[in-house]
């Protein structure tokens, strides 16, 4: 699974990108996160608050389910236009 | 129907790519264009540009959604979104949408639809670049509010 960062979070977590080839029994965008948020500063305050989610390059929630061949991107919300 | 997006950190000049869409065909009555711009100021004073970010592949998905739900809701003739990413400085164009349509009503009315949602849904995000540094710009509340409008159908 490949795992992405965008913007101020990715500034935050210092990367932009990492790959898990093992899932242990990860079945959602929620169970991503939790163990995300399980490491230890800054990544517990960094994924706190208002954090946006996408699977596959489209908008998605913490019960979207994941897969293996999956992307999953975390960002702050949006600023364009 | 045309849909047309383009992600890019080069400029783009309204004038040409109005002047395409006019005389591409002859049914269009209407072509409404808007254009964002960077501006001196915005969570602070004291702007000198902006770097804005984006998520490949997933800010054209994204904007090809929009556009396509823009064309499923009014009779379009065709929609054009370019939105650049990189460095700008200040005055410099950040955006453009062109609609064309029939009528005016579908092209005003899908242009303001188009933006809305870029604002909400689109994967860009600005950061604001001062003498002292870079402040990643907020998400305005008034921005996610709009959008219910356009949710809740119009009385009569």
């Amino acid at each position: 699974m490949k795992i992405l960062f965008f913007a101020s979070l990715r500034e935050r977590l210092a990367t932009g990108e990492e790959t898990w080839d093992e899932l242990d029994g990860i079945a959602t965008v929620a169970d991503v996160l939790e163990k995300l948020k399980s490491r230890p500063s800054p990544w517990p305050e960094a994924l706190q608050g208002k954090v946006m989610m996408a699977v596959n390059q489209e908008m998605a929630n913490a019960d979207t389910p994941v897969s293996e061949n999956d992307e999953v991107a975390f960002f702050p919300p949006v600023t364009g236009g | 129907m045309n849909i047309d997006i383009r992600v890019q950190q080069e400029d783009f000049s309204l004038g040409q790519e109005y002047d395409r869409i006019r005389t591409d065909k002859t049914q269009v009555g209407a072509i409404c264009c808007f254009s964002g711009l960077v501006r001196d100021f915005g969570d602070n004073e004291g702007v000198i540009g902006l770097e804005l970010e984006h998520y490949p592949g997933m800010t054209e998905k994204a904007l090809h959604e929009i556009a396509s739900q823009a064309c499923n809701k009014w009779p379009l003739d065709s929609v054009l979104i370019i939105h650049r990413v990189g460095a700008l400085k200040l005055a410099d164009q950040i955006v453009l949408t062109i609609v064309s349509s029939a009528h005016r009503q579908a092209a005003f009315a899908a242009g303001e639809f188009i933006m809305d949602y870029l604002k909400i849904s689109a994967p860009f995000w600005k950061k604001e670049l001062h003498h002292k540094g870079g402040h990643w710009v907020e998400q305005k509340d008034s921005d996610v509010t709009k959008l219910e409008d356009w949710k809740t159908p119009k009385g009569p």
